[in-house]
């Protein structure tokens, strides 16, 4: 009897560990502006992306667009080296610079 | 990024629990397999690749009757390595064409130096410690505007060659939030400037900017400081401003510079046309520009002067500009301007194209 409780304990968590694990794949692979994501964790996740881009947003005009305007929007991995250089040049600080890659990249 | 953060959190909180969900390994191995592959991919897609950028410009400057066609390509070559350094390089290609006052063909010089070669390596969230040629942290617009494609008018600020001589050296740098009110950014460096092939001489100086940043006004104040550490240890100071009105689309800023060899000011509006109600398509591309400045001759005299790329007497000046911007990173420029000095005065013209590249040097995937 304990062994088949622990049995079914075991099954309960790789359940939700798999519910979790398949969110956040399909969380992954979803563009951004999708907004039909099922569960309450994935829409918790998109109310914090529309969160940190909008915060991007504006630790972009106040850290880079005191100087320019924003530029189209790069590849991930180009904006991550233009980023990487605009913090050492602007003096932004890490937090800054990671809000502002979320939102030049989404 | 945000993501692949929570994904790497969730899989550190998996690998504690696997010892009591022994049944499920196998079925959330496969199920996490996809995960993992999509979090390993988000990090691959962040890595930063190298870069080619830089600005390519064309004008014509008239100043008083004389036409001078300035052609410019300034590559800025970006090479991030691991998570925290960056070794980052801009040089200036530069010829400078005039008509002979015989007549003729256009002709003159091709101008070539690096303005800095630099590594960086990213020690905290706060500090950049820096080491090679960098940019002299002194104002704001030898470091922020100058490029082309960032300045509102092409021709230089007067008082620009104060203390801007590129620095060779190392320098600390970063940023600070003081409160949500209020950000502080500085730098402080020492640098060795050799003077001269084959000479041992040498310009030593040390200096520093600090300049504080108030998000809620949008208005940035600061100042510089530099102290020769030879002959007579010359000190030289500066103030620099910047406000961006939160309700118009006006950059506003300002500079101050004194030193040895010169002192001065200029101060400039740029205001974006997005607000008007006609030809707003247009309108909206469009930025008008008004700069005034000034220059005190200091002690070192008229050649002395020149020499730095000062003016050699005292003078005043006003521009007037229009910018249009085109598309991204390419926009014309056209401004006209008066200057009034002891050695005489004179409109300037100019007019041109600025233009902004960026290339990636490695492979970057889907957009």
């Amino acid at each position: 009897m304990k062994k088949r409780k622990n049995h079914g304990m075991a099954m309960a968590v790789a359940v939700l560990l798999s519910t979790l694990a398949l969110g956040s794949s399909l969380l992954a692979g979803a563009p951004s502006g999708k907004k039909e994501a099922t569960s309450a964790a994935a829409v918790v996740h998109f109310t914090d992306a529309d969160s940190m881009r909008v915060q991007g947003e504006q630790r972009f005009r106040a850290n880079c667009g005191r100087c320019h305007a924003a530029p189209q929007k790069f590849p991930p991995r180009m904006m991550a080296t233009v980023i990487r250089h605009m913090r050492v040049r602007a003096t932004i600080t890490e937090q800054d610079m990671r809000l502002v890659l979320f939102y030049m990249t989404q | 990024m945000g993501f692949s953060l929570l994904y790497l959190c969730r899989k550190t909180a998996l690998r504690r629990r696997r010892g009591t969900a022994s049944f499920g390994v196998p079925a959330l191995l496969f199920l996490l397999l996809p995960t993992a592959w999509l979090a390993a991919q988000t990090a691959e897609n962040d890595k930063p690749v190298p870069i080619l950028s830089g600005s390519v410009g064309a004008f014509s400057f008239v100043s008083g009757g004389q036409n001078l066609i300035d052609t410019q390509i300034n590559p800025v070559l970006l090479v991030p390595l691991g998570d925290r350094w960056l070794v980052e390089s801009r040089a200036e290609f530069e010829g400078q064409f005039q008509r002979p006052p015989d007549g003729g063909f256009y002709g003159g010089p091709v101008t070539k130096h690096v303005d800095y070669a630099q590594v960086d390596y990213i020690a905290s969230s706060h500090l950049t410690i820096t080491a090679g040629r960098f940019l002299t942290p002194f104002g704001i617009f030898n470091e922020r505007l100058y490029p082309v494609w960032i300045r509102a008018l092409q021709p230089d600020p007067l008082i620009l060659p104060i203390n801007t001589a590129p620095s060779d050296g190392a320098m600390l740098r970063g940023g600070f939030q003081i409160n949500s009110k209020a950000n502080m950014n500085y730098a402080a460096y020492v640098s060795t400037t050799s003077i001269g092939i084959g000479s041992v001489d040498s310009e030593r100086h040390v200096g520093g900017r600090m300049g504080f940043f108030f998000p809620g006004p949008r208005l940035e104040v600061g100042g510089s400081w530099q102290k020769t550490l030879q002959d007579d240890r010359k000190n030289a100071f500066g103030f620099h401003l910047g406000w961006q009105p939160t309700k118009a689309p006006l950059n506003l800023r300002s500079e101050y510079a004194h030193s040895f060899e010169g002192s001065g000011y200029w101060i400039e509006g740029a205001y974006r046309l997005s607000q008007a109600h006609f030809w707003q398509k247009a309108m909206r591309r469009t930025e008008v520009v008004a700069r005034a400045q000034q220059f005190f001759v200091g002690g070192i005299g008229a050649d002395a002067e020149g020499a730095l790329g000062l003016p050699g007497a005292s003078t005043r000046e006003a521009d007037f500009g229009v910018n249009y911007f085109l598309r991204d990173g390419l926009k014309a420029v056209a401004s006209y301007g008066r200057q009034f000095s002891t050695a005489g005065n004179f409109n300037q013209w100019t007019y041109g194209i600025a233009y902004r590249f960026l290339i990636p040097l490695g492979r970057v995937g889907a957009q």
